[in-house]
């Protein structure tokens, strides 16, 4: 069963692709968490991937972040590795933690099903939006429902997001 | 022209990407049956050369070719349109481009 909207965010502690370890209490002094479940190899996330990258440059000033979590089985999809994550990574300059959850703990206590799927948490760490990021994943000049965007600009002028739950649309986490 | 669509169901682009096959064929006067083909185990991704879902063969060759080095996957399938936009389907104008070949060798 999914985080519902309101419930506090579960604890983790993970590597990243930056060789440290980043723990969810790390980013208390953010107001806005986003934490996306993502991987390498799913066409959904490499179609959204750049939206991403571009969502924390333009909130990073206001405090906002990001943070992707990759928790697939890399004996099945062996372009999720840590290794290709961090290949990833650099290729696509993500400027947020790219995390690896090898025991896919975090997606199981989460509740996600899906690469990418988007929980947005406010200063307390209270789910306040789940789903996509966004109504296009491949048109990024078509989109007419930025979910994401919407959310964060809703929380941050002190508004209730103007939609808290879509469906969230990519592949299937890869579970071992 | 035989026309076969391939998919894995884990991977939620199929629905649209037989849609978007449908309409581009309506819209370049192709009337021949889709036959469509659910892959669901390693063994018959490996059969069909699938690589990933949604594949389009058309006389029995992928639209798009992948690499010789592509190894047959239960996975979703990344296709790069020209634009350089990755999508998991293959673009209209790439399944109409790949239609039109077949009629023009006719």
């Amino acid at each position: 069963m999914s985080l519902r909207i309101g419930d506090k965010a579960i604890p983790f502690k993970l590597p990243g692709v930056d060789d440290k370890t980043h723990a969810l209490s790390d980013y208390d002094d953010k107001p806005l968490l986003a934490i996306i479940f993502s991987c390498n190899h799913c066409p959904y996330v490499r179609a959204w991937e750049d939206r991403m990258v571009q969502i924390q440059a333009d909130y990073a000033d206001k405090g906002v972040q990001l943070i992707a979590i990759n928790a697939n089985d890399v004996k099945k999809y062996p372009d999720d590795s840590f290794e290709n994550m961090k290949i990833r990574a650099a290729e696509k300059g993500f400027n947020f933690p790219y995390l690896y959850d090898e025991s896919q703990e975090t997606p199981r206590a989460y509740g996600a099903t899906r690469t990418p799927e988007v929980f947005l948490f406010d200063a307390e760490r209270r789910l306040r939006y789940h789903g996509a990021i966004d109504d296009n994943f491949e048109n990024p000049a078509a989109v007419k429902e930025p979910y994401l965007r919407d959310a964060i600009e809703a929380l941050l002028a002190g508004k209730e997001p103007p939609v808290d739950w879509t469906p969230p649309v990519g592949c299937t986490i890869k579970w071992k | 022209m035989k026309i076969q669509f391939l998919y894995y169901e884990d991977c939620p682009s199929h629905e649209q990407a037989l849609q978007r096959l449908q309409r581009v064929m309506a819209e370049e006067g192709v009337d021949e049956p889709i036959e469509v083909i659910k892959v669901e185990t390693e063994e018959q991704a490996r059969k069909w050369r699938f690589i990933g879902s949604p594949t389009i063969l058309l006389n029995g060759e992928d639209i798009v070719p992948p690499p010789p080095a592509a190894q047959p996957a239960l996975t979703c399938r990344v296709y790069q349109w020209p634009d350089g936009r990755i999508s998991p389907l293959p673009s209209p104008d790439m399944i109409r481009e790949a239609l039109r070949q077949i009629i023009q060798s006719r």
